[in-house]
């Protein structure tokens, strides 16, 4: 008898293999070799000259040594400064908002309501939201028009010829998609709390300010350190918005040149080593970031790990 | 006395809120008044009540021969709905293999897949070109869904699912009653699956709606060109030339058709949000 359940057992075991297969198949087709070529690529001068192609030829470490001269810690430096311009604002609104929509005190009506506007840029697509900005911002667009009109300036504010006008609104653009998703993650943590310390801290007396800094800040911290993480990685990302907005010139003076322009500009012309060298760089950034929030989840779900197992070991 | 403060500080997060919502729905609100002006009207200046040419803009959009939206608006919905069938069902899957059986595997791949959950598909996208040009995809949709076969932040969002919602015992139930492991899981799991399937399904669709990078370099033939692409292709034409009712109702046909699924849906997209944690 005990040994026919055990017969059973290995013979299911290999249906978990079939199961998890296609992922893992796609996975290796879609992005491991892709990114196992583009390392070896990033070896390699490789690119196009008029209609000729020139090499591969190994060259060792020169594409990396050439990005440094071609401007690359220029656009990390854009990168990370319009990240900054949109995640500061993001991080200070969605904390404020998330404590205020869990304050049994405050009393807010239409919580519904201003969830499903805040989050509704999130869904927006992002190059249609830069070439309406884009439209609106313009010299002579509506923004402007209405300004002058209303007497405030005498002239079209020319945002797009400015290099903070043009980060500002990049930024602005990133605060308003993803102030949303941020509240709400973060109202979900605080609502995890347990109510009996606010109501304790009702008792003893605290004041709001003290009760946000003493325990919903503290108590929601691994969430704060995953929307951290994972909204660097967004920002490492930021391609759609400057991209359309400057239309690939990260203009004024290539002062919102993002990282991931620089490699679509590689890309374009097919310099396969000089893009195999910004992508490496971008892949290890990344894979620390992934490292991170791998711990920050696994820390998070300590009890849902617990359940797996007891579950699993049922099963 | 002590019910005081509290008033002054519900006022302030009132106004804080409208202004955040107006905000929100500011841009918006130009953009649908001015997608009903005339181009003229538009140049004018700003108005706040929506003029009479919508019709004839949605017409001049539609059978503009420089930019294909009829065509561009079917690519656009093939590839999403494709994503995210595909990708809601191979993360089930995978999310069920891992999840009822043991395997020695069992445990790395789970792993595996939580390292990668925030990987940006952009660090691979040279060899991606590389490889789908050899395979003869270029300038193909297959491209642009096939790959979401492997989506590890919807693959989580199942997986944390069935922990709470699937219990095991029902498919070991199903297997005493002669149910094989596959029609199990299409029969008896994916139907407990629905709801989470439904709200990944429209993050998926979303997302690939949305998506501008690996499409534009995947893309160069005119007729399989899908919407973002488009609009890139807008702000490089000379803008100033432009009929702007023309550029104003192509932005809507892309934003407008997301914004009323998301305000019919809203109430399980943000409790999705809440649930999910994870977005790429």
């Amino acid at each position: 008898m005990d040994k026919g359940k055990k017969i059973k057992d290995v013979s299911y075991a290999k249906y978990g293999y079939f199961f998890i297969a296609p992922f893992f198949i796609a996975f290796l087709i879609f992005q491991l070799i892709p990114l196992g070529q583009t390392i070896y690529y990033s070896f390699f001068e490789y690119y196009r000259s008029g209609l000729k192609i020139i090499g591969p030829n190994p060259v060792g470490f020169a594409n990396y040594q050439a990005l440094v001269e071609s401007g690359f810690l220029k656009y990390a430096g854009n990168t990370i400064i319009m990240w900054l311009i949109g995640f500061v604002p993001q991080i200070i609104v969605s904390l404020i908002l998330a404590a205020w929509f869990t304050d049994v005190r405050l009393r807010i009506k239409g919580k519904q309501f201003f969830k499903v506007v805040i989050y509704m840029p999130n869904l927006i697509m992002a190059s249609a939201f830069a070439m309406l900005f884009f439209a609106l911002f313009s010299d002579n667009g509506p923004v402007n028009s209405t300004l002058i009109s209303l007497g405030i300036l005498h002239q079209p504010f020319r945002f797009l010829s400015t290099v903070w006008g043009t980060r500002g609104l990049v930024g602005l653009m990133n605060f308003l998609m993803w102030f949303g998703n941020t509240t709400i993650l973060l109202m979900a943590a605080v609502m995890g709390i347990n109510p009996a310390l606010f109501e304790a801290a009702e008792l003893d007396g605290c004041s709001p300010r003290q009760t946000f800094f003493k325990i919903t800040l503290p108590m929601i911290r691994p969430i704060l350190v995953y929307v951290l993480i994972t909204s660097m990685i967004g920002g490492l990302q930021m391609f759609d918005v400057p991209q359309i907005l400057t239309n690939a010139q990260g203009s004024p003076n290539r002062s919102t040149m993002t990282l991931i322009m620089f490699l679509n500009n590689h890309l374009y012309s097919k310099n396969y080593g000089m893009a195999g060298a910004v992508s490496v760089i971008l892949f290890i950034v990344c894979a620390i970031l992934c490292l991170l929030v791998y711990f920050t989840l696994n820390a998070d779900d300590g009890m849902s790990h617990g359940k797996k197992k007891k579950k699993a070991r049922r099963a | 006395m002590e019910k005081k403060p509290s008033h002054v500080r519900t006022v302030i997060a009132y106004i804080v809120l409208i202004i955040l919502t107006f905000l929100c729905l500011f841009f918006f609100y130009i953009l649908i008044i001015n997608a009903s002006r005339h181009h003229s009207e538009i140049q004018k200046g700003f108005s706040f009540l929506p003029g009479t040419a919508f019709v004839r803009n949605l017409k001049n959009v539609l059978k503009d021969a420089n930019i294909p939206v009829v065509s561009g608006i079917k690519n656009s919905l093939i590839v999403s709905s494709l994503s995210a069938a595909i990708a809601t069902y191979f993360s089930a899957l995978t999310a069920y293999g891992l999840y009822a059986y043991n395997f020695k595997l069992k445990k790395p791949a789970f792993i595996f897949i939580m390292l990668i959950l925030v990987m940006p598909t952009q660090v691979s996208a040279l060899g991606f070109i590389n490889l789908i040009t050899k395979m003869k995809m270029l300038n193909t949709l297959y491209p642009l869904f096939l790959p979401s076969i492997a989506a590890p932040a919807v693959f989580y969002f199942m997986y944390s699912y069935m922990q709470s919602s699937l219990p095991i015992e029902l498919v070991e139930a199903a297997r005493i009653d002669g149910c094989g492991e596959f029609r199990t899981f299409n029969r008896i799991v994916l139907p407990i699956m629905k709801p989470a399937m439904a709200v990944q399904a429209i993050f998926a669709f979303v997302s690939s709606w949305n998506n501008f990078f690996i499409p534009a370099l995947v893309i160069s033939d005119n007729s399989k060109k899908t919407l973002p692409i488009l609009i890139a292709s807008l702000r490089s034409a000379d803008f100033l030339k432009f009929d702007m009712g023309k550029v104003y109702m192509l932005i809507t046909i892309a934003i407008v058709p997301i914004i009323i699924v998301y305000i019919a849906l809203s109430k399980y997209i943000v409790a999705g949000v809440a649930l999910g944690g994870v977005k790429e």
